[in-house]
């Protein structure tokens, strides 16, 4: 390992650490002030400063003994500052001490309101990461590779449609439980295809798989008999599980036919499986947890041969019946060419080309197919159609090697370039 | 807080609405008297609006002669055919309401500034 690696792992590993304290006390810093100034606004901006004094002085002065103390000093201190003019506050807030214990329910409103429906997808996603996760607004921009006054804005905009449209600081009531829960669940799927889909290279965007997780697990202490909440943990963990897999030395994309098994994470994997038939008790079937069950069905397989694509088949034609989508049905064509044939698998791939046509992977599907019936040819068109379509870096490289490497040797059966699609099946629509 | 709900028909909900037949046209009246007689706790005010061939829209061009023009301020497919002043605690409150609207299919709710 070169001097530089190892400088650059260790400031991985200080990075991720200083990323899981935050996140460990942020949430509960902020439930606090909530309740204490009884506005949502005002606490967020307080944990934020302290998050970014936290930020500031941590790497040089070490993490202090009691980090949650620390943040809540900080808070406190600007609190007093900012409410000077609101005396009933200021004094709740000189009065409080530390350490406290905000209820389940706290969290849970916290959360609630940040993925409160009213407010756009990307906005629920930067609120959640900021209030709940402790993420500052640079950190969310650089994980999004977007400029960070497009994330302030975002953050910004969406606080004053809080205080101004009356957004309530609330757990639903039961009859919105199941909608807004699905509000909830997506922000933090978005969260895990996000870091999952970004090359080796974006650290700070593969972090995102942690936030993912860790509000996942929050919502299950708080939600258990919630399956597809437990689904989706255990889809977050089956793909934790691969990721050291997924890249070679180069940071170039591994497919999953071709991954060193010995590298996935076997714990993680019997977590995953334990928390799945956890929550097939509940008898609630959802697409988190069929498609956890899917990426499952490969995680359990000793190799790409002993792939159940028979299981794999069922498990999509469930999804698509919750479900339809032209992408879990295209998913589903990739793996019908093990169990029907190349031949069977293109004729349902050509069926979705009319609602597909611009999807990269429904032409790199095709690729493969016609490849594996003996159609080079249109195969390397087909190949380059995709190539035109994607923008994702890694998905790039392994296409442009497929079309280089089969122009030039015809067929490369052996390549380890040749699977580009079966990936695996974080991306896959829900 | 105070909201206004905005009731907005598309062409395809008047289509429909002109088809049914004159029973069942009652019916769905009806059913929003129903809506509008369980909520009555919380409505303030509000009323339907002629159809948009009837409105009239000034574009003022403070210095010139407003410009004075036929039809509603945007031509489209979507148009305002009421509106409903509610009173109720947040936000949630004015969704559970709007959730059981039984006529248009678009409801813009906007808060009111004080």
């Amino acid at each position: 390992m070169s001097p530089r690696t190892r400088r650059e792992d260790h400031a991985d590993v200080t990075r991720r650490e200083l990323a899981r304290v935050v996140r460990e006390h942020s949430a509960r810093l902020a439930e606090v002030l909530v309740r204490v100034t009884g506005d949502f606004n005002t606490a967020e901006d307080l944990v934020q400063d302290a998050v970014v004094a936290a930020l500031q002085r941590w790497p040089t002065e070490g993490i202090p003994e009691r980090p949650d103390g620390w943040l809540f000093t900080v808070a406190r201190h600007r609190g007093l500052d900012m409410l000077r003019r609101e005396r009933n506050y200021r004094a709740k807030l000189a009065q409080l001490e530390w350490p406290v214990h905000p209820s389940a329910d706290d969290r849970l409103r916290l959360i609630f309101t940040c993925c409160h429906p009213a407010l756009p997808r990307a906005a629920q996603v930067a609120l959640t990461l900021r209030a709940v996760c402790g993420l500052t607004t640079a950190q969310i921009a650089r994980a999004f590779l977007m400029p960070e006054t497009t994330v302030a804005q975002r953050i910004t905009r969406a606080k004053r449609k809080i205080a101004d449209a009356g957004i309530p600081y609330r757990i639903p009531d039961p009859d919105e439980l199941s909608a807004r829960l699905r509000e909830a669940l997506a922000v933090i799927y978005l969260l895990l295809n996000e870091g999952y889909l970004s090359t080796a290279d974006r650290a700070e965007s593969r972090d995102l798989v942690d936030d993912a997780e860790w509000l996942a697990t929050q919502l299950r202490e708080l939600m258990p008999t919630e399956p597809e909440v437990t689904g989706l943990l255990a889809l977050i963990k089956l793909h934790r599980a691969r990721a050291d897999a997924r890249f070679d030395s180069d940071g170039d994309l591994v497919p999953l036919e071709l991954q060193d098994r010995s590298r996935w994470n076997r714990v993680l994997i019997a977590d995953a499986i334990r928390l799945l038939h956890d929550a097939a008790r509940q008898r609630r079937p959802g697409p988190y947890q069929l498609q956890a069950a899917i990426v499952a069905c490969h995680a359990e397989a000793s190799d790409w041969s002993q792939t159940d694509w028979e299981q794999i088949v069922l498990l999509y034609d469930m999804l698509l019946h919750l479900e339809p989508s032209p992408l879990t049905r295209l998913h589903r064509s990739i793996a019908r060419r093990y169990t029907a044939g190349p031949r069977a698998a293109l004729a349902e791939v050509e069926a979705l080309s009319a609602e597909l046509e611009h999807y990269y992977l429904l032409h790199a599907t095709r690729a493969e197919l016609l490849r594996a019936m003996g159609q080079p040819e249109q195969a390397r068109e087909a190949d380059q159609r995709a190539l035109h379509l994607t923008t994702n870096p890694a998905e790039r490289t392994l296409l442009r090697q497929r079309i280089d490497c089969h122009g030039n040797h015809g067929d490369i059966s052996s390549s380890r370039r040749r699977v580009i699609v079966v990936d695996d099946s974080a991306a896959q629509p829900i | 807080m105070r909201y206004v709900l905005l009731f907005v028909e598309t062409e395809k909900f008047e289509r429909e609405l002109e088809a049914m037949s004159q029973a069942d046209r009652d019916r769905a009246y009806q059913l929003v008297s129903n809506w509008v007689a369980t909520h009555a706790d919380k409505i303030r005010g509000g009323n339907k609006l002629r159809p948009a061939h009837t409105a009239t829209t000034v574009h003022l061009d403070h210095g010139s002669e407003p410009l004075i023009t036929d039809g509603p301020f945007v031509e489209g497919k979507e148009v305002v055919s009421g509106y409903t002043e509610i009173e109720v605690a947040d936000l949630d409150e004015a969704l559970r309401m709007v959730r059981t609207w039984p006529g248009c299919p678009i409801v813009e709710i906007r808060p009111l500034e004080a």
